[in-house]
């Protein structure tokens, strides 16, 4: 009753083709915006947007971006964290070595050299498949951490390996890195390249290449008949999945913690994108936010359950009993909706078709 | 010049100097891949006859090592931990099978593999929630004095350890060749539909097949439990193991043995002779791009099944 097409006549092609054909949804996107642009930072405290909701829109980002290869493109990837930290070093080397670069095209420029990176692991996807693929993309994890940990050149020959960003503004004055940065103006800066890189992803899996990727998901020797080069469309969706996660990872080290080091991108963080895109649901670019949302505040909210029933010295027991719950609900999670988060979504607009009438 | 020098014939001319030590560096890298090859091999088993990719089976290593060793500690005789740690493994593989795995019949591969990391997660919180997150020592007696063979200086843990392993892959060979329950896993491994169909339990057979890999994670984690200690960093050498398997091949217990030797006296080798030359800790990822480079020219691994692809 609620959520329904009925008399949303399209009379144009362009109608018929447009990212949110039906009006609820038009609705629902704008309420969204409004509330990610508005409410929330007219409302939140600092403690919200810079732990809460920095850590959310980034993750967010990165998971788009696995989505496009893994969930879209079907290659099963595990090296979203090298990939990320590629992205941070990238960004770093670049903004300390053109200071007069302005920060966006810096985050642009890095996005591009992790989407070199990323076709360069990306390569042994045209012989290899499934598992042995991941296993093989774990081969960039573990090669790029131990780069940009080993090699002093990436992090400007600093001792402790740690890497700062330096404060960069945009429109002249407003500070978005660095210690001046206000929380609020990195809320904006992030939350704006998130939503312009989301709106692009959407797009782009409905373009050609976005099918290309999906018939070289549903059976690569297929869609190689019917002429889908599997060079390009597989090269191509590494490229730009590198690009997000790039950007994501460089937006983590400016936006986020301002300061960090090689290892803050290791195997978890892939891991906890991958989580991200499975329980959001794959093949979906709302998916990988709502996974995103779920992975970043399970563990807050775990913690701070834990806390309140006073497990607040044994911090260690606390961190083991967070691992045990948080693997039983990834397992339970999967048990219950197999197809993540995203199906839950669609079943539930199905159920707002009829409701409140049975049929 | 000087670079292309330290890489390509340095590392040659101090081989052929002193050779003997050259053999020390690779038979400890060889007895460091019988380790791994014995990870592997829990992730062989498993995926043979289900078809799962095992993520959990470093965990599996550390919680079984971690209830060993546990027993142990609390003062119990050597033979009772290992009795109650092997029915604490039986009781995990057949929670499994029952909580995790049949509920998840028919799903697609990945959404298994993400189980299992559910698994992992679990167990690694699990174990370290009872027995606590310290470094425990575990000495079974096992000898660890140096001895010479020739004039060579060898660790006899390590002549210890491969004998284990040796033992265990010949026992399984023989419980696979010769047993009514061996040949109905090899069965299911060949084929899951006609094994049902001549009346094969599928659901017996993962309990079955995942207290095996439970055991072997066992002798794994006592054997790398007696040489690092029991702690966390043992759940992380199932990372070691994953390009061991994919260099052997995902479906071959002799694969996981040979691409464990491989992977083990390559990567000691390398860091010994080319990890100076490029960094140091070369080790972290040697093995991985070993196993990379490799696949682009066997992309079954060395004894896989060969990957036939129809539309």
């Amino acid at each position: 009753m609620i959520y329904r097409e009925t008399g949303q006549f399209r009379t144009s092609y362009a109608a018929d083709q447009a990212i949110f054909p039906i009006r609820q949804d038009r609705i629902g996107i704008a309420v969204i915006l409004l509330i990610a642009f508005v409410v929330i930072p007219a409302t939140a405290s600092q403690y919200w947007l810079e732990t809460i909701m920095l850590p959310f829109l980034i993750y967010g980002l990165a998971a788009v971006g696995l989505n496009l290869l893994t969930g879209y493109a079907g290659q099963l990837s595990l090296g979203t964290g090298g990939f990320m930290a590629t992205g941070a070093f990238a960004a770093y080397k670049l903004a300390t070595a053109f200071p007069e670069l302005h920060i966006v095209v810096v985050l642009l420029l890095a996005g591009l050299i992790t989407a070199g990176v990323g076709i360069l692991f990306g390569l042994p996807s045209l012989r290899i498949k499934g598992f042995y693929l991941a296993v093989a993309t774990l081969a960039a994890q573990f090669f790029l951490l131990w780069l940009y940990n080993r090699v002093p050149w990436f992090t400007n020959y600093s001792a402790s390996g740690v890497i700062s960003a330096p404060p960069r503004a945009i429109f002249g004055e407003v500070y978005v890195t660095g210690f001046e940065a206000k929380p609020l103006a990195k809320y904006f800066f992030v939350l704006s390249a998130v939503a312009l890189l989301a709106l692009l992803a959407k797009n782009m899996v409905r373009l050609k290449i976005g099918r290309a990727w999906m018939a070289i998901r549903d059976m690569d020797i297929a869609a190689e008949i019917i002429g889908i080069r599997p060079l390009t469309t597989k090269l191509s969706a590494f490229a730009i999945s590198s690009f997000y996660c790039g950007i994501a990872g460089a937006l983590w080290a400016f936006a986020y913690t301002g300061s960090v080091e090689a290892l803050a991108f290791d195997i978890n963080v892939s891991f906890r994108v991958l989580f991200m895109i499975i329980i959001g649901g794959l093949g979906s670019i709302l998916g990988s936010f709502l996974g995103a949302g779920f992975i970043v505040l399970l563990p807050i909210f775990l913690n701070n359950a834990l806390l309140s029933l006073g497990l607040a010295e044994a911090v260690a027991l606390a961190s083991h009993i967070e691992f045990m719950i948080m693997g039983a609900l990834i397992i339970f999670f999967l048990i219950v909706e197999p197809h993540g988060l995203n199906r839950l979504w669609q079943i539930g607009k199905e159920k707002l078709r009829r409701w409140p009438f049975p049929y | 010049m000087d670079t292309l020098y330290s890489i390509f014939v340095e590392p040659f001319r101090q081989i052929a100097e002193a050779p003997l030590f050259f053999f020390e560096v690779l038979i400890g890298g060889l007895a460091a891949g019988v380790m791994y090859a014995l990870v592997a091999l829990g992730f062989v088993l498993i995926f043979k006859a289900s078809g799962v990719f095992n993520f959990a089976q470093g965990a599996m290593v550390l919680f079984a090592a971690l209830f060993f060793v546990g027993f142990i500690d609390l003062g119990l005789p050597i033979w009772l931990s290992l009795i109650i740690t092997v029915m604490v493994m039986v009781a995990l593989a057949f929670a499994i099978e029952r909580v995790v795995l049949r509920p998840l019949v028919n799903q697609a591969p990945i959404i298994l593999f993400m189980a299992t990391i559910g698994i992992t997660f679990f167990l690694d919180g699990f174990g370290q929630t009872i027995w606590g997150s310290d470094v425990r020592r575990l000495d079974i007696g096992i000898p660890e004095d140096p001895i010479f063979i020739g004039d060579m200086l060898l660790n006899s843990f390590d002549l210890f350890a491969a004998a284990v392993c040796g033992v265990l892959v010949a026992g399984l060979a023989l419980f696979f060749q010769y047993t009514p329950t061996g040949r109905a896993l090899r069965a299911v491994a060949d084929d899951h539909q006609a094994a049902l169909t001549v009346g094969i339990p599928l659901n017996v057979i993962w309990t079955i097949v995942w207290t095996v890999a439970g055991l072997v994670g066992l002798v794994a984690g006592v054997l790398w439990g007696a040489k690092l200690g029991v702690q966390f960093n043992l759940a992380l050498i199932a990372l070691k193991a994953l390009p061991v398997l994919i260099l052997g091949g995902f479906t071959s217990v002799p694969g996981a043995i040979v691409g464990g030797l491989i992977i083990g006296g390559g990567e000691k080798v390398a860091e010994v002779y080319w990890g100076p030359v490029i960094g140091g800790a070369i080790e972290d990822w040697f093995a991985y791009m070993l196993a990379m480079v490799f696949l682009l020219f066997r992309p079954e691994g060395l004894f896989g099944e060969k990957i036939i692809e129809r539309v």
